[in-house]
């Protein structure tokens, strides 16, 4: 790549398709996507060499509003095609985008596996609460007292803690964001993309639609009041008695990433059927 | 094949006993001195302990399905034998030796009429330091069979060479006990002597086989959940894959191990994942988006005794209906079904070359028995059929990923290629790969996904179609063997029948079916399914022309050559 070259590329404008959302008018994911294209652009990584991968949910059609090459597949499985394509292609940059019924549901079990995997990658997980692409019942961080024509006066259930999940699966990077501050999210999206191994960012994303009362996340958060920790009890901590609120890179873990030790190519394919000579 | 043509042999014991080690040495003397031979293995479900009994068919040709009935058993002890002897058919030509002392031999084995002898394994062994009784009854075997004692003695003491001397001095006394106790006695009839051997000798099971047809295919990654009776295929591949640039990742399901095959294939890598009817279940949704998406993917489905977790150890045909109707929405894919062990490594190479080139999932329909059957065979010819994916890399203005193009298939661009940047997505699109629900968009592209299958040549490998007789024997998989041999005998009798055995499901070939039933006006349906499921397959897709039968019961029972034959033999006009 010459000179010429990552300058064209690296303004946000590059990396935006000329597909409109279907989001609504104040989703927060048009900052999320913003964020995206603010976090590539200072990269300046070639729009070709970016993968983004989704399953299916409001927040998973963001890979074809980019103009990267985009998977948008089946409900909850992104981080599984994310992982088969990042051990064959370790030369891209792969970007997992999800929201928590889609990631923390349906695709709770792959995201476990993926954290403890721990392949080069970033997560990116835009939670409002609620499944908005059917209208507006609850997900596992909707808090119990939701009432919803699904739930008739709430589900009465803890709400799902994704940090704390990651942190104990083996997550290497952990980081909470809220959309509407869409330069700070783009900050920590680049050192989420930089951080080698499973890279999780929780991004607050309101849905202005059937979760109204979550414009008040703005008034809400806050930055962390401490530094990036690598020591996970000490993350653990934090995580587990914060207000949720707490927006930053809240740990930084050292683990080596997953990756596949690629043998030479065998000079003749006729070496793998010696064993079944007589 | 007729019945004198081959000799079988199936060796009993509890668990532990080492009845399979014997039907393994057998199997490899015998393919050493020149003959072919399958090897199955009937096992409970223990992992340790329980029963097990090694089956072993012995000719000068290839052997691609077990015998109507066995010529020797050995029972090294009798412990358990009852729950699986109705796999095990003896007749009045049948010899069996057992221990005295080996436990209650099951009623049905004399039942049978066949001869019995008694041979106390078990004492001779104690007379021998360390000996152990499945030596003995490999010796009794490899007499009467006619395999050479030298030729024994050489495979113990290279299987041996990692345990010691003592090991190998005592099985190698063992041996010469068991040879001199049967010295006195003669089966019903002995195996023709092996022809020379013009080709190199294999000796493997049919998951082996299909996985290194899948490599050589092109396949570079393969996503792993263990089930069986598919896990021996991830096996063999997870060493294998890195020897040649590639790489395989264990899922945490099967769910997971379908996507991580699609992402691969995404990236331009040819992917493969292998199961059973359970995890085809759980695979089923994502095939329909590799179908969408027009992505190339991989799936071996070794069949089992189903529904549900059915009989995981067992044989079974009845996941013909999830492979070619299960998935939902007008899905075309491809469905393919090897027809033995050496036919698992051309189908599965065959199935790879063909997903690639039509960039749709391809699903291979094995099954338990020709999966675990390790065979003695000459090695398959060589074929070139290697994936090839049409691609395109140099970009104008816009490029559409799904064109409708003359034959369906749209050159792929792969991530990294610039100007080729497109989203690859399970919701209906346009041309370049835009979410639409346009109504025409909607019709041209599934017009696209029919067309390409449909449209494409698959030359003469869609069916195996031998003989001319005025009665077809239309069958699939693994009972292509029996159906053969079934044919070949009626020949004796004088009643000709084709054989018809399609390699590929799906797409159907109506005009080569045709082709290949004209003039019948007899058919013989056979199948291992309950429900029938190929005979109603066939009823919907090509007419039948004259009277048909259908000859279907569903696992663990093997359908014998003999039952087909004798349905040729007695249809009376």
């Amino acid at each position: 790549m010459s000179v010429v070259d990552l300058q064209r590329t690296c303004k946000p404008a590059d990396y935006k398709s000329a597909v409109k959302p279907i989001w609504c008018p104040g989703c927060g994911d048009y900052h999320v996507l913003m964020s995206f294209t603010r976090a590539f652009a200072q990269l300046g990584l070639p729009p070709e060499q970016i993968a983004v991968i989704s399953g299916i949910g409001c927040s998973s059609r963001i890979p074809a509003y980019t103009n990267c090459y985009g998977f948008h597949g089946v409900h909850g499985r992104s981080l599984a095609v994310a992982a088969g394509l990042k051990v064959t292609r370790p030369d891209l940059t792969v970007v997992v985008a999800s929201g928590d019924g889609d990631g923390y549901s349906i695709g709770g079990n792959h995201f476990l596996h993926a954290c403890r995997r721990n392949i080069d990658m970033t997560y990116v997980v835009m939670d409002n609460r609620v499944y908005g692409m059917t209208k507006g019942q609850p997900s596992p961080t909707t808090e119990p007292d939701f009432d919803t024509a699904l739930s008739p006066g709430g589900t009465g259930l803890s709400p799902f803690h994704p940090l704390v999940i990651a942190l104990a699966s083996g997550a290497n990077f952990i980081a909470r964001c809220f959309s509407g501050e869409p330069n700070e999210t783009a900050d920590i999206l680049v050192e989420a993309i930089r951080h080698p191994g499973f890279s999780f960012v929780e991004i607050l994303s309101p849905c202005v639609t059937f979760r109204p009362d979550e414009k008040e996340w703005k008034s809400l958060v806050h930055p962390a009041p401490v530094a990036t920790t690598n020591d996970p009890a000490r993350a653990a901590r934090r995580i587990m008695t914060d207000d949720g609120f707490n927006i930053g890179i809240l740990y930084r873990g050292e683990r080596r990433p997953y990756g596949p030790e690629f043998g030479a190519q065998a000079a003749d394919l006729a070496e793998l059927e010696c064993e079944f000579e007589q | 094949m007729s019945p004198k043509a081959s000799l079988s042999i199936a060796i009993a014991g509890s668990g532990g006993a080492g009845a399979l080690t014997v039907g393994n040495l057998i199997l490899e003397a015998a393919s050493a001195a020149g003959w072919q031979g399958l090897l199955t293995r009937t096992v409970g479900p223990q992992i340790r302990g329980g029963e097990a009994a090694a089956l072993i068919r012995l000719a000068a040709g290839p052997v691609e399905c077990m015998p109507d009935q066995f010529d020797l058993l050995v029972g090294i002890d009798w412990l358990n034998a009852h729950r699986f002897g109705s796999e095990i058919p003896l007749g009045p030509d049948s010899l069996v030796i057992g221990d005295p002392r080996g436990g209650d031999r099951p009623d049905n084995f004399a039942q049978s009429g066949a001869r019995i002898v008694d041979i106390p394994m078990k004492e001779m062994a104690k007379a021998i330091p360390d000996g152990r009784p499945n030596m003995i009854a490999l010796g009794i075997a490899g007499q009467l069979i006619g395999i050479g004692e030298e030729a024994l003695d050489r495979l113990i003491e290279k299987q041996l060479a990692g345990k010691g001397q003592l090991a190998i001095d005592s099985s190698r006394a063992a041996l010469k006990a068991g040879y001199a106790a049967a010295a006195g006695l003669e089966l019903g009839h002995r195996l023709p002597p092996p022809a020379a051997r013009s080709a190199r000798r294999w000796l493997a099971s049919g998951n082996e086989t299909t996985a290194l047809g899948a490599i050589r295919g092109g396949i570079r990654f393969a996503a792993a959940y263990p089930i069986t009776p598919a896990t021996e295929i991830l096996e063999w591949l997870a060493p294998a894959l890195p020897k040649v640039g590639g790489s395989l990742l264990q899922a945490e399901d099967e769910l997971a191990a379908i996507n991580m095959i699609i992402g691969a294939s995404f990236g331009g890598t040819p992917a493969l994942t292998a199961t059973s009817g359970p995890g085809l279940s759980l695979m089923i949704e994502a095939l329909g988006l590799a179908t969408a998406a027009e992505i190339p993917i991989v799936v071996i489905d070794v069949m089992r005794g189903g529904p549900s977790t059915g009989i995981p150890t067992k044989s079974e045909q009845a996941d013909l209906n999830i492979a070619i109707y299960g998935l939902h929405g007008d899905a075309p894919h491809l469905v393919l079904a090897p027809q033995s062990v050496a036919d698992c490594l051309f189908t599965a190479q065959w199935a790879t070359y063909l997903a690639e080139t039509l960039q749709a999932p391809a699903i291979v329909l094995s099954d338990q028995f020709v999966g675990q059957a390790r065979a003695a065979i000459d090695r398959p010819a060589d074929v070139a059929f290697i994936g090839q994916r049409a691609r395109q890399t140099e970009f104008g203005e816009t490029y559409k990923r799904y064109a409708l193009a003359a034959n369906g298939v749209s050159p792929m661009a792969l991530p990294g290629a610039r100007g080729g940047q497109y989203t690859a997505d399970g919701l209906t699109h346009t041309e370049q790969g835009t979410p639409t629900s346009s109504a025409v968009d909607h019709q041209s592209q599934l017009d696209k996904r029919r067309d390409k299958l449909d449209r494409f040549a698959y030359g003469v490998h869609w069916a195996t179609i031998e003989g001319d007789g005025d009665i077809a024997v239309i069958t699939w998989g693994s009972l292509t063997g029996a159906a053969r041999e079934a044919i070949d005998r009626a020949a004796h009798d004088g009643v000709n029948a084709t054989l018809i055995a399609p390699r590929l499901l799906s797409p159907v070939q109506p005009d080569q079916f045709a082709a290949a039933l004209k003039g019948k006006s007899r058919i013989l349906v056979v199948e291992q399914t309950h429900g029938g499921q190929f005979h109603r397959y066939l009823r919907a897709h090509y007419e039948l022309p004259g009277e048909v039968r259908v000859l279907n019961r569903p696992g663990p029972l093997p359908i014998k050559p003999g039952e087909i034959h004798a349905a040729l033999t007695k249809w009376r006009t």
